[in-house]
């Protein structure tokens, strides 16, 4: 029982940053209907300027304030000079600008920074959580800094004019701009906000998996599974998906036997596709209601 | 009066298509202008045309100011509420959220707050409704929501295209009764495009009939509505 709880807690702190880049994935994709397969690598890039600073002797919060706005600001920037040209070419011209994005930035953290390991302070430790062996106090750190970041982003969303608008927009840009929306720089501001998101799960994650310029691929693709099980229209989806991915990777790893680590990354693979054919909406995409 | 509208030659394109050719109008501040024509005339093109969402070319002054070459949104800044075809509603959110967007360019708070209340006193059910899903609102309902998320704006002229469609006969006359008094006691100048010329007649002060593009008559509505040869031959009824 008590190995159990201990990998259902384990995978709820993995889950909660599958959450953050699910959550990112979504944001974009619902306003410009293109998954973003340099997601894991814009994050991976800030987890980089993080530890830059934090080299130079910035402390860790303000390192960490520091790499959002980097990662606010340049999310921004890729929107601009790279997307929003594409804004009306055919969906594959998109994907290679992805694709060219991905290893634009993945050549060049390896560039500057080189391909070795690296460690990553946590400002949370490693000792057991409340004096429980179920958890580390680093883990409770990752749980406890994405609900703070779940519950920021549901008030701005639900309760902000600019949350509002970004929502419209995402719907009906033409509605949007009819209500006098820049529905451009809406989507603009998604990309800057889902770019630090990633920021965030990057460093949170970097002490587990180690600083290198490869660390985000695999976590990503989880975040892709728990996006899709969830629902890519729903950004509520996308974080319950990201939670239940992360326990339900730790638990076939541990209970069905063979799987181990190697296969665990196939099994997320596995239930994207299961999803899509049993349940292509998600667990959360929503059909919208529609009357003519 | 003073004219709040000029359009003069005006030509719009959709991909080479050419759908004006050269059409010109105007409208006075506080008036209730109505635009009639057949399908594929070329109304829709028009307003479309007047908050640049299709390529044209000619002269759109509003209030003496050029609006080409400007930004959907930004000629929505000037007061210019379009009501398109379709509605426009965000159906996946609530009644009180798409009023509030309708106000998204203000400023004063305590304005919007007041304004969301004299909507409700217009359309009563939006009130009964205000937390539901705009997308589960009948037909009129939703063509109702248009008009109050439109007139959230405070619009100096709000443009209506075929606010009857696809509704019930006395839906319709309610509408069109609530577009009256709006035209009057709030002083918005409308312009309405319709394929129910006999309605939008009895409604609207002035009116413009199109055809293919073109401007092919113009005048008082009650003329209008009065000659028999226009009516039969352009308004089909």
């Amino acid at each position: 029982m008590e190995l159990f709880t201990n990998q259902v807690l384990a995978g709820i702190a993995t889950g909660a940053i599958y959450a953050c880049m699910a959550l990112a994935v979504v944001m974009i994709y619902q306003a410009i209907d293109h998954l973003n397969f340099a997601q894991g690598e814009m994050a991976m890039f800030s987890t980089f300027i993080s530890w830059q600073l934090m080299q130079w002797g910035v402390p860790y919060w303000v390192a960490f304030v520091l790499t959002l706005v980097f990662a606010f600001i340049g999310g921004i920037a890729i929107e601009r000079i790279l997307f929003k040209p594409l804004t009306k070419a055919p969906i594959l011209t998109n994907v290679a600008g992805f694709i060219a994005l991905f290893s634009i930035i993945n050549s060049s953290a390896g560039l500057i920074w080189d391909f070795t390991i690296k460690q990553y302070p946590t400002p949370f430790g490693s000792s057991p959580f409340l004096g429980s062996q179920l958890i580390s106090t680093h883990q409770a750190g990752m749980i406890g800094v994405t609900l703070l970041l779940l519950v920021g982003l549901f008030f701005f969303f639900q309760y902000t004019r600019i949350g509002l608008s970004m929502r419209a927009a995402a719907s009906l840009p033409e509605s949007a701009r009819l209500v006098g929306i820049n529905t451009s720089w809406m989507i603009a501001l998604g990309w800057g906000m889902a770019s630090a998101i990633g920021a965030i799960a990057g460093m949170l994650i970097a002490p587990v998996v180690f600083l290198e310029p490869n660390m985000m691929v695999g976590v990503l693709l989880y975040g892709f599974a728990a996006a899709v099980l969830g629902g890519l229209t729903s950004p509520l989806g996308a974080v319950v998906g990201g939670f239940l991915m992360g326990v339900f990777e730790n638990l076939v790893g541990t209970y069905i036997p063979g799987v181990g680590n190697e296969l665990k990354l196939p099994i997320a693979l596995a239930l994207i596709i299961s999803v899509l054919v049993v349940k292509p909406a998600g667990l959360f995409g929503r059909q919208i209601v529609k009357r003519v | 009066m003073t004219t709040l509208l000029n359009v003069k030659d005006l030509r719009a394109y959709y991909g080479q298509v050419q759908a004006l050719h050269g059409l010109s109008f105007s409208l006075s501040e506080g008036s209730l202008t109505t635009l009639l024509g057949a399908n594929g005339a070329g109304k829709t093109t028009t307003l479309r045309a007047i908050c640049n969402m299709v390529r044209s070319t000619g002269g759109i002054e509003f209030d003496g100011k050029p609006l080409n070459n400007r930004s959907t949104e930004s000629i929505v800044r000037f007061g210019i509420a379009h009501v398109p075809q379709g509605r426009g509603t965000f159906t996946t959110m609530t009644v009180e959220e798409n009023l509030q967007l309708g106000a998204i360019t203000r400023k004063d708070s305590a304005g919007i707050v007041s304004d969301i209340e004299r909507m409700y006193a217009h359309f009563p059910v939006l009130k009964q409704r205000h937390t539901q899903q705009a997308g589960t609102l009948s037909g009129g309902e939703q063509q109702m929501l248009a008009v109050a998320r439109a007139l959230m704006l405070r619009p100096r002229l709000m443009l209506l295209d075929e606010p009857s469609f696809g509704l019930a006969p006395l839906v319709v006359r309610d509408l069109f009764g609530i577009l009256g008094k709006i035209n009057r006691e709030d002083k918005v100048s409308i312009l309405v495009v319709e394929q129910n010329a006999q309605l939008a007649l009895e409604l609207a002060d002035q009116a413009y009939v199109i055809e293919t593009g073109r401007i092919v008559m113009s005048g008082n509505a009650k003329d209008i509505a009065n000659n028999e040869e226009i009516r039969k031959s352009y308004l089909g009824y």
